[in-house]
């Protein structure tokens, strides 16, 4: 569990934070028409936050952080022949060890998505606290307006299909390594390649089917 | 007693294993000998099933292994216990949940039998207090009677050792030669133990097959492998010098 995503969860609090406060000033800066009320940078943050930045972005980064610690844990059991040594046993190795990396991730990444949601609206309200150019109840009211329960689900939807990548590819290519220590290394690079450019893939058709 | 028929192996149109006949009796340890290289660890491999054969056939006791499913397989499994090479402990796990874990797999005995039972075996490879230690704490050596203590903890009916006494000391080497060779008699098992040293051989060698090159070159025991004329198995067994001054004896 604690290699599954919670360990991430420093990491997460402190991208999720200051991206919040970051898009939070980039809208900010980017009214520069009166007719735009500024409550708009409350919901741009909270839109981008919910529909792209924490599922998609950060399942990127957790790819990143996870996936490889997957590949590489997996691909060392198999050049130092723990799995032969599990299969011997009588054990199915395959399912002994990547589906409960699977159903873990299914639980805990989409709660670290909620979690970044939270930090980065919170990241945003720390900005309009401190800033001049927006008050705390233009944004708090911005949050809130307009706000729509299935961009929630389309999000966790999203992040259910992105756990699964993030786990099963890296676990895919850690169990097929041969060679060496050098082709955990490759493995490890792969996975992360190959999940990344999957949960962009993905990510694209589950818009398109879910928001349009 | 294993039966290895005409076996084939190749990875990717290399062929490693050529054509090879082994009966591995029963009561006996079978030794496998040959250069790096040649073969050893693929052909236990194949035995087992780590790897599919290309052709030949396979039995234990008369069971044909080669043609099961993976739940008769399995069955068979349950019987084998196994030494890697490399030791193969399990990283994550202590020493004792690393015997442990073949008890807990194939059998549903009590948590203090199955602890009595690992501790008679971490005893039986001269390893104490170490029951909470995990391999990256252990020597080379430690490790592989880890692996030993784990491969006999199910009291298998056929054993395979690869390279037991590799990274041992002398003294332990023969600690563990004698323990291979009483846990066959005792038990009455088929056991396979590849080894690269003449010692070991000599030592417990009931019957010794010659690997070169992927095929099998020799086979006979050890009062007929000092006797031998077959150059490439003189070639090995002659290497060292000590074995060069026994034979001028
Ligand atoms: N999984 C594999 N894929 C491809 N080739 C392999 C594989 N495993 C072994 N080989 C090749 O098979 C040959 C025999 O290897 P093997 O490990 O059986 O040697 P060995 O006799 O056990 O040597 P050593 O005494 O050094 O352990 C080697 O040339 C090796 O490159
Ligand atoms: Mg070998």
């Amino acid at each position: 569990m604690v290699s599954l995503g919670l360990g991430s969860l420093g990491l997460i609090a402190i991208i999720s934070l200051f991206m919040g406060a970051v898009v939070t000033i980039q809208t900010v800066a980017a009214i520069d028409s009166p007719l735009i009320p500024l409550y708009t940078v409350g919901f741009a943050t909270r839109q981008s936050f919910i529909l792209e930045l924490a599922p998609t972005v950060m399942c990127l980064i957790l790819s990143g952080k996870i996936g490889s610690n997957i590949a590489s844990e997996i691909g060392t059991m198999r050049i130092s022949e723990q799995i032969d040594a599990l299969e011997i046993m009588g054990v199915n190795s395959a399912s002994y060890l990547i589906f409960p990396k699977i159903i873990a991730a299914l639980f805990t990444i989409p709660m670290i998505i909620i979690y970044s949601m939270f930090l980065g609206i919170l990241g945003g309200w720390i900005v309009g606290a401190y800033s001049n150019n927006l008050t705390i109840d233009e944004y708090l009211y911005g949050i809130r307006w307009n706000f729509n329960m299935f961009h929630i689900t389309y999000a966790m939807i999203k992040t259910l299909f992105f756990a699964f990548i993030i786990t099963s590819i890296p676990a895919y290519h850690g169990y097929f390594t041969r060679g060496g220590s050098l082709e955990i290394g490759v493995s490890s690079t792969k996975s992360v390649v190959y999940s990344s450019i999957s949960i962009l893939i993905i990510n694209y058709i589950l818009t398109q089917l879910l928001l349009i | 007693m294993i039966t290895v028929k005409n076996i084939n192996k190749s990875f990717s149109g290399n062929q490693i294993l050529h054509d090879i006949s082994i009966n591995f009796l029963r009561g006996k340890t079978n030794m496998i000998i040959g250069a790096s290289g040649s073969g050893k660890s693929v052909l236990t491999k194949c035995i087992v099933g780590l790897h599919e054969i290309d052709s030949g056939l396979i039995e234990y006791d008369g069971r044909d292994f080669t043609h099961m499913n993976f739940k008769e397989r399995k069955g068979i499994r349950a019987e084998i216990g196994m030494l890697f090479q490399g030791s193969a402990l399990f990283d994550s796990l202590t020493v004792e949940e690393n015997v442990r874990f073949p008890l807990e797999m194939h059998t549903d005995k009590s948590k203090e039998e199955i602890l009595d039972r690992v501790n008679f075996c971490l005893q039986r490879v001269n390893l104490e207090n170490v029951n909470h230690l995990h391999p990256s704490e252990l020597s080379g050596g430690m490790k592989k009677r880890v692996g030993i203590a784990r491969a006999i903890a199910l009291k298998p009916k056929y054993l395979f050792c690869d390279e037991p006494n590799s990274g041992l000391d002398p003294q332990t080497s023969i600690v563990i030669d004698n323990l291979i060779q009483e846990i066959t008699q005792e038990y009455d098992i088929t056991t396979i133990v590849i080894s690269h040293d003449m010692n070991s051989v000599m030592e417990a060698g009931d019957h010794i097959s010659f690997i070169y090159q992927g095929r099998k070159w020799w086979e006979g025991d050890r009062h007929e492998i000092l006797k031998t004329d077959n150059p490439e198995l003189c070639d090995f067994v002659y290497a060292s010098r000590i074995m060069q001054k026994f034979r001028k004896l």
